[in-house]
């Protein structure tokens, strides 16, 4: 017993030590340094905070909008990771490939893509005014609620897809058979035997959703337009437009606040709900889709995941090779033409600027850092997992788990500056070095990587390590024969997350970056924020590489298996 | 006891990756003097040629390192919270909406560069030379041409045309809480109007059917119907109008879209570079400061990120002189004004026009 905890005592020494030095320490500084300038006392801002109504207003709205769209999410994600657990189809590799590749989308480009569909001149109003021959766009999707729905329910339903459909596919479907031979209903079976079994992680994948929808920013600027306001956003307002650091100190403490309940409630949660069950081979789980209801209910799903989640994207790569038609665009519609006028030109350094990446070197770029934030969020990810699994009820593990998750509830602004005030002395004096990119990224992956593996890291009978022991297998045996491959495909997954967080990372990278190293997201910015539609073209056709980089990512890491690793 | 030593190997691992210095490729140099390392941190519109950089490099055996360091606001805000141990030697792009918050917390060395006998007072707003003016860009209205044409209506000359009710629907502005172009025009109606009077123009607005959005991106590319939007009128940049004819898809000779320059329609943003306070360099800093002012670095100014000069004798590409429409009274604001307001002009719009 004593044993046991000491291992995970040394287990949790990494993951904590770097959380320390990378996320504590600066976010502890900066918080000390803001309240510290508030002239009438560090109390004082709190008290306007909390005194505020525009305060609370926003705070509701931010609940508000992370709740409906944390339900939206699930309702899409949840029939999809069912088709994705329990059916085998042509296709399916491809399909769990194409609905990744929201999440890698940065912002601005997600923003891009949306206007490149529903916006005045998208390509749905456009049709539709050319067809019914109407003066005006009849769709005003831009710079509404649902349009921060949509666009949340767009980037987070991968998260469902991926953490709760891959836990279900090992899920034994026997015992649903037995429990339908013993007489219950298909609704009774999925009440009390599927949906108890999949709790923890349905309730791990939507604390994913609902966080990051709680902290989104750029969606709720962009597409939310000016009467949207997110605890995030009035952050970036107060610290970087009126300079209030007091105020915006303690509105990210809300904000952790308010992510730290989330995430022991969650923790409280799951507690109580997971179980070690056996996890099956999905070669076992899976059958083929026989039933015509079986064939319709997958043509439903697939569609709908399709027209949500990749139509915005193929309308994005659709307008980055169509003219704009400069002089024609009176005529009613943009004249359309095929053109690869902005392709050709990404490559070529007009003005002879120091900053000019070619797309190649910016994807190399944006590669290395990838790959040094997949390496980094597994070193520490998976000790911290692993220590959690071992005994969730032991007391250190019930303290530190819900701290894992602060770093994607914490402001990216607070924490920039936290970075320039806290890591401004040798040996740590980081602050223009490129290794801050991968470290940022990794608190943010940090989180994922732990959600992902700790569901099937717990799921391990205790049994049969101990049947390992018993037979005389040194700790590191079980490890290599019992643990590493039953968890192969989670570890699959938290790669995965790790290396499309980094891709797609913009905030974090516009605050740290070194402009001899542009990544592919801050090469689009750096062409979106132009006047002149061949910078625009050229933004879009960047981000169409990105996107189509980022599909053959996932397709790559889809077909990646190592031996007995991933397969069991 | 194996377990343990692999747990223990893969901390000091994780450790060492965290803390290890950054690995740069040094060019092996043959020449015998050690280059002088210069460090100039700005927001993240800065560019500049390749070949112009050169040339500074060569003559004062220099190496140049830039640090980006977000927009405006975030670079300002780093520089003031890092100013205890500076980021950089040179800090370049704060601008006049900005410029009192780098003064009062002090982060510049003040230096007289010889250079700024050349440039106009006007753009000299630091009177103890704490920051040096370099560049300058207006925020003006700017019109689809051809829907003005087609509809046959005259354009927008001066502000207050925006409230005539043939205008109505037409005008799309960013949000100045959240936009740098927004705040400037929010700042030009100030101006122009005056504390008392600007909330009765933004009122005037409303009524006439505005449209607000936070970004400029969603504003030019979404709204304004130049790219097929619905609004003929937007917040941009008076530069451009130039720039769609230099970054035309296919080639053109008239801009499709024209600034309004109407006295006081207009806001001037201006932008200036300071020497940190506390720099080992300061010799070479001073360089790099004049090296900015001069006409070498002031005409690769434009096409590097689309502001100009503020040295006369700097000369404009062709395509500039012909199609850049410049105001001859910008509305103007000290930057005493701005930073004692802000908060408040801000607040006072987005109850009148977004409530």
């Amino acid at each position: 017993m004593q044993n046991k905890r000491s291992v995970t005592v040394l287990l949790w020494c990494a993951p904590l030590i770097f959380l320390a030095i990378f996320y504590f320490y600066p976010l502890g500084s900066i918080l000390k340094l803001s309240l510290a300038r508030s002239e009438a006392g560090a109390l004082a801002p709190f008290v306007e905070a909390i005194t505020s109504p525009s305060v609370h207003r926003v705070l509701g709205f931010t609940i508000w909008q992370a709740f409906l769209s944390t339900i939206l999410t699930l309702l899409l994600g949840l029939p999809g990771a069912y088709l994705l657990a329990r059916f085998d189809f042509r296709g399916k590799t491809l399909l769990r490939a194409l609905t990744g590749v929201p999440f890698v989308m940065p912002t601005l480009v997600v923003a891009a893509s949306f206007n490149a569909l529903l916006g005045p001149h998208g390509w749905i109003n456009v049709g539709l005014m050319e067809v019914f021959n109407l003066p005006e766009p009849p769709i005003q999707f831009l710079n509404s609620l649902p349009a921060i729905l949509v666009a949340h329910v767009f980037y987070n339903t991968t998260i469902v897809l991926r953490m709760v459909g891959d836990f279900w596919s090992h899920l034994d479907p026997r015992l649903g058979k037995a429990a339908q031979v013993l007489g219950a209903n298909r609704w009774q079976v999925l009440k009390n035997v599927t949906i108890p079994l999949l709790t923890p992680v349905i309730t791990a994948a939507a604390l994913l959703v609902f966080i990051f929808d709680f902290t989104s920013f750029g969606v709720i600027l962009i597409l939310g337009g000016p009467h949207f306001a997110t605890l995030e956003v009035e952050i970036f307002y107060q610290t970087i437009s009126l300079f209030n650091l007091p105020l915006a100190a303690v509105l990210s403490v809300l904000q952790l606040g308010c992510t730290l309940v989330m995430t022991i409630l969650y923790t409280r949660l799951s507690a109580k709900t997971s179980r070690p069950i056996s996890l099956q081979s999905s070669r076992h789980t899976q059958g083929r889709l026989l039933t015509w209801q079986q064939r319709i209910f997958a043509f439903g799903v697939i569609a709908l995941l399709l027209i949500i989640l990749i139509t915005p994207l193929l309308a994005l790569a659709g307008r980055s090779v169509t003219s704009f038609g400069v002089i024609d665009t009176r005529e009613g519609s943009l004249a359309p033409g095929l053109t690869l006028a902005f392709y050709r030109e990404l490559s070529i350094n007009r003005q002879e600027s120091l900053f000019y990446a070619p797309p190649t070197t910016a994807i190399g770029i944006s590669l290395t850092y990838a790959a040094a934030t997949v390496v980094l969020a597994l070193i520490l990810g998976l000790p911290a997992a692993w220590a959690l699994a071992q005994d969730r009820t032991s007391r250190l593990n019930r303290v530190l788990d819900p701290l894992l998750m602060l770093p994607l509830g914490t402001s990216a602004v607070t924490l920039g500056l936290g970075f320039i005030i806290a890591l401004a002395h040798p040996p740590l004096d980081l602050r223009t070095s490129p290794l801050l990119v991968p470290i940022a990224h990794t608190l943010v992956a940090f989180p994922f990587v732990v959600r992902s593996l700790t569901p099937a890291l717990q799921s391990i009978q205790p049994s049969l390590r101990h049947a390992a022991a018993v037979l005389g297998a040194s700790p590191r045996q079980v490890l290599r024969h019992i643990d590493l491959p039953l968890v192969g495909r989670a570890l699959l997954v938290a790669a995965t997350f790790a290396f499309t967080i980094s891709i797609g990372e913009f905030g974090a990278t516009s605050l740290l970056s070194r402009p001899e190293y542009p990544t592919v997201p801050m090469a689009i910015y750096r062409l979106l924020s132009r006047p002149g539609v061949l910078n625009y073209g050229q933004a879009l056709a960047l981000s169409t590489i990105l996107m189509v980089f980022a599909i053959s990512g996932m397709l790559a890491i889809e077909r990646f298996r190592i031996a007995d690793v991933g397969e069991f | 006891m194996k377990y343990k030593t692999i747990i223990t190997i893969s901390v000091l691992i994780s450790l060492l990756a965290a803390c290890a210095p950054a690995s740069e490729p040094e060019p092996i140099e043959i020449t015998p003097p050690e280059p002088l390392k210069l460090t100039v941190m700005t927001h993240d519109s800065f560019a500049i040629s390749e070949d112009v950089l050169e040339a500074f490099q060569e003559q004062y055996n220099a190496e140049v390192q830039f640090i980006e360091a977000g927009d405006t606001g975030t670079a300002v805000n780093k520089a003031a919270l890092a100013k205890d141990k500076p980021l950089a030697d040179v800090f370049y792009g704060v601008d006049n909406t900005f410029l009192s918050r780098a003064l009062d917390e002090s982060i510049f060395e003040a230096y007289a560069s010889p250079l700024l006998a050349d440039i106009p007072d006007d753009f000299k707003l630091d009177p103890q030379n704490r920051a040096l003016p370099v560049d300058f860009g207006d925020v003006c209205l700017n019109y689809d041409v051809a829907y003005f044409e087609e509809n046959d209506l005259s354009p927008p000359e001066t502000l207050e045309d925006l409230l005539k009710p043939e205008y109505a629907g037409l005008l799309v502005v960013e949000n100045p809480a959240t936009s740098s172009p927004g705040l400037a025009f929010l700042f030009a109606t100030v101006g122009h109007f005056g504390p008392e009077g600007y909330l009765e123009f933004w009122q005037g607005l409303v009524e006439n059917d505005l449209k607000v959005v936070n970004d400029w991106e969603t504003a030019y590319y979404s709204e304004f119907s130049q790219w097929g939007g619905t609004r003929p009128i937007v917040v941009s940049y008076g530069s451009s109008p130039p720039f769609e004819v230099i970054f035309a898809e296919e080639p053109i000779d008239q801009p499709p879209t024209a600034a309004v320059v109407g006295a006081g329609s207009c806001f001037r943003q201006i932008e200036f570079v300071g020497i940190l306070k506390g720099t080992p360099n300061r010799e070479l800093a001073e360089k790099w400061v004049d090296f900015m002012l001069s006409p070498t670095f002031q005409e690769d100014i434009p096409l590097q990120m689309y502001v100009f000069p503020v040295n006369p004798n700097a000369n404009l590409d062709k395509t500039f002189q012909e199609y850049l429409a410049t105001p001859d009274a910008p509305a103007f604001l000290s930057p005493t004004d701005i930073a004692a307001h802000r908060e408040e002009w801000i607040n006072a719009w987005t109850e009148t026009v977004l409530r």
